[in-house]
């Protein structure tokens, strides 16, 4: 199938060359990174995990949020989707290789990454969280891969793969699970320290991964001959409307227990965050944006009309899918690291390179997605003519 | 150390052995006609040892920032630690910071004695007996070693992760955001130096302890620090815990720490 991803209109080919350009700049940029050391970032002794473990935690959620539509079509017989599980599945093998090379790139020493497996160390999350994610990809690629081969062939799908698909579903919410417990288990650590954070990332996980999914089902319905339905926009709708209303729900019970408990240890991210400490406050301009942004987006998705809409139903998960970013990206490992463990404020500001690296990954990430999309759209198409 | 290092390490002891007899090694040798000493491998007679190294502070004996650097001074020096004017690439084993600091969340931040709040508390790791930072890490780069409880970093194996630095629930440790080599004014031939992209911090002076030792703080610190096993009741430190009130950091995360404070 490949083959159907090297014949392209003009315009795929200059979105493409576009990715690639973009994505080479990044590269360009990291092996600056690889000469000098990460000392070209924001980070610092007291704010260790910066903007690159940020997105990875952000697309770990895009990649389970692909389990909402996989579940419905496999576990319920939810036909609909038939139309658009591979499109979710694809989505999370590209967000699985952003969320690998993000950490390749947060690494101090890359070329020793195979010390993981060499020393195995079932005690630490890290290397849990290497299996999962490694084995999420492997299996969203085997599934994706021969499902679409066999809807191409006009035959149904091997009977061995069905196990795989079942495997899939717990192994979407274990991989972020095993990224919340990243954080979760870390003594001293008062803003991650919830059992909720494991529940929370789901949520936003579910919120943000379905609205990334209607965003680009929109934007194939316009430039591709396949549409994925509107019917099914429309359930996923439903989805990220449950899911975002759900994570600000657990936000809530956040703050309520800081809030009401008073603890300092737990008080004090949050203060830093929302209103800033000890007269240091970057991000509260942007926390307060994700705030809006989320509530926005339970407006508009919620309430029928606007959902139904298409225009408001763009500008909804626009607000949901950016609100999560602020939130779960920049909010939740600068909060969880500001104070520092002597109660310090010391802030990050991530740099310029930092950011170029970032998108560079982006880049990255979207060159193999509209590969795995003109693919899986090809094989759509071919088999409606 | 672990086991297969360890191997690694017997053979070449064997190997150098068997060069000692032919004249092979004599070229090696300092001087031809000297009887060449037998290559050591492993701890010296006159290593130290305990079952778990721990580290009294008296702070009382702290005034002001004179009476600490010195002993930040030589731990520095001898380890190699370099030091950037860029606060973001800081490299720290051993500092000074305040009362309400070095015992958040267990001190009062108001109404302390005046000459406590002025006073200069040292931190550095604790060596904790249960440490989440070994727990953390995904290539046993930190390990805690069986038989005396230090917490120490395989600056060769690490790979740069930073897991542990946020596990560590007392800021004990840095990275190398850069290469620490262009900043070092002084290199102790002895150490070995680091490179960019791995973690470092306090060792307890392991090296120093396998000759027989004592940590250099301790040493500098005439007196105002004690070093000994917290597991043999008759060792100095236990002395001290048992005739004065000492406290440590952040004991109600159940770390541990191997770093006791009389106040
Ligand atoms: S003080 Fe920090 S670095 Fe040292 S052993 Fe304890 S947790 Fe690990
Ligand atoms: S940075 Fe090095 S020592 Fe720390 S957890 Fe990662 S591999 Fe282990
Ligand atoms: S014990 Fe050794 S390594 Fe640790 S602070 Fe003292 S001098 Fe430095």
């Amino acid at each position: 199938m490949l083959e159907l991803a090297v014949k392209g209109s003009k315009r795929y080919y200059g979105w493409m060359a576009l990715l690639l350009g973009i994505a080479g700049v990044g590269f360009l940029v990291y092996l600056k990174q690889l000469d000098f050391g990460l000392g070209i970032t924001g980070m610092s002794r007291d704010v260790s995990w910066g903007f690159y473990i940020a997105n990875f935690t952000f697309l770990v959620g895009v990649a389970a949020g692909g389990v909402m539509v996989v579940l419905p079509y496999y576990l319920h017989d939810y036909k609909a989707y038939g139309k658009v599980t591979i499109l979710g599945e694809f989505l999370a093998i590209a967000s699985v290789v952003m969320c690998i090379t993000f950490i390749l790139v947060d690494l101090g020493q890359p070329m020793r990454v195979m010390n993981v497996l060499l020393y195995p160390s079932p005690n630490s999350v890290l290397f849990w969280d290497t299996i999962v994610l490694n084995g999420y990809l492997f299996l969203n690629l085997v599934i994706g891969w021969n499902v679409l081969e066999a809807e191409r062939n006009g035959v149904h799908y091997q009977n061995w793969l069905k196990p795989l698909i079942y495997i899939s579903i717990p192994w979407a919410v274990s991989i972020h699970t095993v990224t919340a417990y990243l954080y979760c288990g870390l003594p001293g650590r008062g803003f991650w320290l919830t059992a909720i954070l494991a529940p929370r990332f789901l949520s936003s996980a579910f919120a943000s991964g379905p609205a990334l999914l209607i965003l680009l089902c929109l934007v194939i319905r316009r430039v591709t001959n396949f549409d994925p339905g509107w019917k099914q926009i429309q359930s996923l709708a439903v989805t990220v409307a449950y899911a975002i209303c759900i994570n600000v729900f657990f936000l809530l019970c956040e703050v309520f227990v800081a809030f009401y408990s008073q603890i300092p240890e737990h008080v004090d991210h949050l203060l830093y965050l929302f209103v800033g400490l000890q007269g240091k406050g970057a991000y509260v301009p942007w926390m307060w944006t994700s705030m809006a942004l989320m509530v926005a987006g339970i407006i508009l998705l919620v309430n029928p009309i606007t959902r139904k809409n298409e225009l408001t139903l763009i500008v909804g998960c626009i607000c949901v899918f950016f609100g999560c970013w602020i939130d779960k990206g920049l909010g939740m490992i600068s909060g969880g690291f500001v104070p520092n463990p002597l109660h310090e404020v010391n802030e990050y500001i991530p740099t310029l390179l930092e950011g170029m690296i970032t998108i560079g990954v982006y880049a990255l990430g979207f060159f193999v997605l509209t590969i795995l999309f003109k693919i899986a759209v090809s094989v759509k198409e071919e088999v409606r003519a | 150390m672990d086991t297969s290092r360890r191997r690694v390490l017997q053979l070449l002891g064997l190997s150098a052995a068997a060069l000692s007899a032919p004249p092979v090694f004599n070229a090696l040798a300092k001087e031809a006609h000297e009887p060449a000493a037998a290559p050591q491998i492993g701890p010296s007679k006159e290593a130290l040892t305990a079952k778990q190294w721990a580290m009294v502070i008296d702070t009382p004996k702290f005034k002001s920032e004179k009476d600490v650097e010195p002993l930040v001074e030589a731990c520095h020096k001898i380890h190699n630690v370099p030091h950037w004017d860029e606060k973001r690439w800081e490299i720290k084993w051993l500092w000074a910071t305040h009362y309400e600091h070095a015992f958040t969340g267990t001190v009062s931040r108001r109404f302390v004695a005046e000459e406590v709040q002025h006073r200069p508390f040292l931190v550095l790791c604790n060596h904790c007996e249960n440490p989440p930072c070994v727990r953390a890490c995904p290539t046993k780069a930190t390990f805690k070693r069986p038989e005396d409880g230090i917490v120490m970093m395989d600056f060769h194996r690490c790979i740069g992760c930073r897991f542990c630095m946020a596990a560590c629930p007392f800021g004990a440790r840095s990275f190398n955001y850069r290469d620490p080599r262009p900043a070092l004014k002084y290199t102790n031939k002895q150490f070995p130096t680091r490179m960019k992209g791995v973690v470092e911090k306090c060792s307890f002076c392991v090296e120093r302890l396998a000759e027989g030792k004592m940590p250099a703080c301790v040493e500098a610190s005439e007196g105002k620090l004690t070093f000994g096993d917290l597991f043999d009741e008759k060792s100095k430190v236990r002395e001290l815990i048992k005739t004065h009130y000492t406290i440590r950091r952040k004991v109600n995360l159940g770390t541990e720490p191997a770093v006791y404070y009389i106040v």
